[in-house]
């Protein structure tokens, strides 16, 4: 029915089949859309949120899909800056996931505003001492560079590409890629490491705050790194998902390896600093404010535990694994480890924001709980379905994997 | 955004961020007008990649 | 009076700098700054306002305790405005952090204000503020029937998704200053500019003034032995002085770690 539509020389699931599964997505989708019209007509008051947590489940979501959204920069990084050729192979799927990741940013961070229609104001008033400035200029602007790579491919699909115009317009787009790459790539290291900045810079809580380096906290660097490491993480496993959906190899295992080594060091490195990070802010940053380690992990889920998940459980496990050629070579470790690098990093993000809220300062003041409501639920969970119907429509429609043909003849 | 608003100062901190903001923002837009007006002369030339 | 200009780190001439000091030892936790607070400024209200966490309050009443048991138990009510934090030269932790410029620092009072027509509800000052001076509205204003005509004129309602918080009554202090020049004065009097919750407490524990001027109460009850200021380790630098002749009202004012002299 639409096989003029899917390009050559691969084959695609029956079309009923396909429509049934995307129907099965967009009934989520519009569940989504919902809760998303509701919190806009009525107003956060249809949420969970409150004076206490100004900030919950959709700036935990916000800060996820970026940081797993950064497969998408760094590979880009990899292969137009530092020429690492074997990465062309993903470079178009980590692209797909980063057009998702960031929209859905852009989305939530719509929804998150009490003022939607103002949002234009972050821009027009911008306050260049605000690290949500640098954020919201960053994310748009390199949500742009996402959409002018993703561009390209959509044009290659087989009956666009037939238009000389788009064909040539697809073509010189793809020859200047490495410009825009570059661009993206500088808009990236700055905005992952402002959104560990917004938190870091609050010096009125102590479980945020972080020391200054240069006119950074050194949260703004932590964010870049682990970014970094998770990013690749995330597009791995959404690869070996598609593939066992798909049931077909998709992505050659040397790549997959290579991604999974850089990402396994990066993960090493993000470790060794955050540990020295937290070991200062414990002995030296936290006394001088008058409290203890001990008085940020007061009580369940906020207990010291939350912090051995993030470093060990989702961070030193995965990161062994990651760095052997055994463990990133074998499906059965490899799969478990991008999983626990990409919960660490929602973890790292789920505690610097709410976390940090979540802890009263004030000596007299008291603990108060959140929790989020169907609205932010269903508006932070469905980046994920979102993520899954855009690469339905693209891998069906869409020369999305290079090496496909190759390794299924 | 721009020097006419308001609360625009000449200061460093301006410079740099709105610096970085509009050469990055010169970058996209030169090369999608680039990549728009190559893939027109191509066309008139008759070129098809 | 005698006029203090004072030079900024930034350059700025700090003409004023509006504060207070708030005797705990005096303060009964009546409410009655609370109550006046939200008339004079039009802080809306819901018919059940019982969940505190999204109820609107820009001066509330904290409870402490000594944590001992009776009869030993001793209570403290902290009353709490916005702290107006000057940070480091005016950096306070909300002005710095708002990414559409709707909080500023105002170097000619020291009040940190706040633009509700700018704001657009992010909520990130919220997050800056540790001492929950901020308040998001959740919902749009509405109030009883015929109430609205006794709304203050000076103030202006705010709508749903904005940020407010304490202003130190700033109209307050733009109504004296018209009053004065139009006497032909350039200084403000002590008495002509004193906020709602001041005037409003039964107990006198509320004393406003230019922290600068040494013809103000405040200038010297902030230098009380006694004296002291919320989370002053944080470095915020809160124009909002508290005094208590009671050690641990004082301990209760900051964080100290277990066997840490307090102030």
């Amino acid at each position: 029915m639409d096989s003029a539509l899917i390009p050559q020389g691969v084959k695609r699931c029956p079309f009923p089949q396909f429509a049934l599964w995307i129907g099965f997505l967009s009934i989520f989708m519009l569940w989504a859309v919902v809760a998303a019209g509701v919190a806009w007509i009525k107003g956060l008051n249809t949420t969970n949120l409150n004076d206490y947590f100004g900030f919950g489940a959709w700036i935990t979501a916000d800060l996820a899909v970026i940081a797993l959204g950064g497969g998408a920069f760094f590979t880009g990084f990899m292969r137009y800056i530092l020429g690492i050729e074997d990465f062309k192979h993903i470079l178009n799927f980590a692209v797909i996931i980063g057009f998702v990741c960031y929209s859905s940013a852009l989305v939530i961070l719509g929804l998150d505003v009490g003022q939607p229609l103002r949002s234009w104001f972050i821009f027009w008033h911008a306050n260049v001492h605000s690290m949500l400035t640098e954020v919201a200029f960053c994310i748009s602007c390199y949500f742009t560079v996402l959409t002018i790579e993703y561009i390209p491919l959509v044009l290659e699909n087989r009956q666009l590409d037939k238009i000389p115009l788009v064909h040539n317009f697809s073509h010189n787009l793809h020859r200047i890629m490495a410009v825009f790459a570059a661009t993206g790539a500088f808009l990236s290291f700055f905005h992952q490491g402002s959104l560990g900045g917004t938190v870091g810079v609050l010096f009125g809580r102590p479980f945020g705050f972080r020391e200054h380096f240069a006119i950074w906290p050194t949260a703004f660097f932590l964010f870049i790194i682990s970014a970094m490491a998770c990013g690749p993480c995330f597009t791995i496993l959404v690869t070996r998902i598609t593939e066992l959906i798909t049931r077909k190899k998709l992505v050659k295992q040397n790549v997959i390896a290579k991604l999974a080594k850089v990402s396994g060091w990066l993960m090493v490195a993000y470790l060794a600093l955050k540990m020295i990070d937290t070991v200062y802010w414990a002995m030296v940053t936290l006394p001088n404010m008058g409290v203890s380690v001990m008085d940020m992990y007061p009580e369940s889920p906020f207990t010291i535990w939350i912090l051995i998940a993030e470093l060990g459980f989702c961070g030193a496990i995965p990161a062994i694994i990651l760095i052997t050629e055994k463990g990133r070579n074998n499906n059965f470790l490899l799969v478990p480890a991008t999983i626990l690098s990409c919960f660490g990093a929602i973890l790292n993000r789920y505690v610097m924001t709410v976390q940090t809220l979540a802890l009263p300062v004030l000596p007299f003041d008291k603990f108060v709980n959140y929790i989020p409501n169907w609205v932010e639920w269903v508006t932070s969970l469905a980046p994920f379905v979102y993520l899954a119907l855009l690469i339905s429509l693209s891998y069906r429609y869409l020369p999305v994997f290079p090496q496909e043909k190759e390794l299924n003849p | 955004m721009f020097p006419f608003c308001f609360e625009w100062h000449w200061d460093l901190g301006h410079m740099v961020f709105h610096g970085a903001l509009w050469y990055a923002l010169s970058i996209l837009g030169i090369g999608l007008t680039y990549a728009a007006i190559k893939s027109f002369i191509d066309l008139k030339k008759g070129g098809h990649h | 009076m005698k006029e203090e200009h004072k030079e900024g780190a930034h350059g700025h001439k700090e003409k004023y700098k509006y504060g207070m000091v708030i005797d705990l030892d005096k303060c009964t936790g009546c409410g009655a700054c609370m109550v006046a607070c939200m008339t004079e400024n039009n802080v809306p209200f819901r018919k059940d306002e019982s969940n505190k966490l999204v109820s609107t309050a820009w001066m509330r009443v904290f409870k402490a305790t000594n944590g001992k048991s009776y009869p030993d138990i001793d209570v403290c009510y902290f009353p709490r405005p916005c702290m107006h934090c000057e940070g480091e030269h005016g950096h306070a932790p909300c002005v710095s952090v708002c990414p559409a410029t709707a909080t500023d620092y105002n170097y000619e009072t020291g009040i940190v204000s706040q633009i509700y027509t700018r704001c657009f509800g992010c909520r990130y000052c919220m997050a800056a503020c540790p001492y929950h001076a901020r308040y998001f509205n959740w919902w749009d204003p509405v109030w009883p029937d015929k109430m609205e005509k006794a709304l203050s004129p000076d103030v202006s309602p705010r709508m749903r998704g904005v940020v407010e918080k304490c202003s130190f009554c700033f109209h307050r202090f733009q109504r004296a200053r018209d009053h004065a020049y139009a006497e032909g004065r350039r200084e403000i009097r002590e008495d002509e500019y004193q906020t709602a919750c001041t005037q409003a407490c039964p107990a006198d524990a509320i004393i406003f003034g230019d922290l600068n001027n040494p013809e103000h109460k405040v200038y010297k009850l902030k230098k009380s032995p006694y004296a002291f200021r919320l989370l002053e380790r944080l470095g915020t630098n809160p124009k909002v002085y508290y005094l208590s002749t009671r050690s641990w009202v004082r301990r209760a004012g900051d964080n100290y770690l277990a066997g840490e002299r307090s102030k």
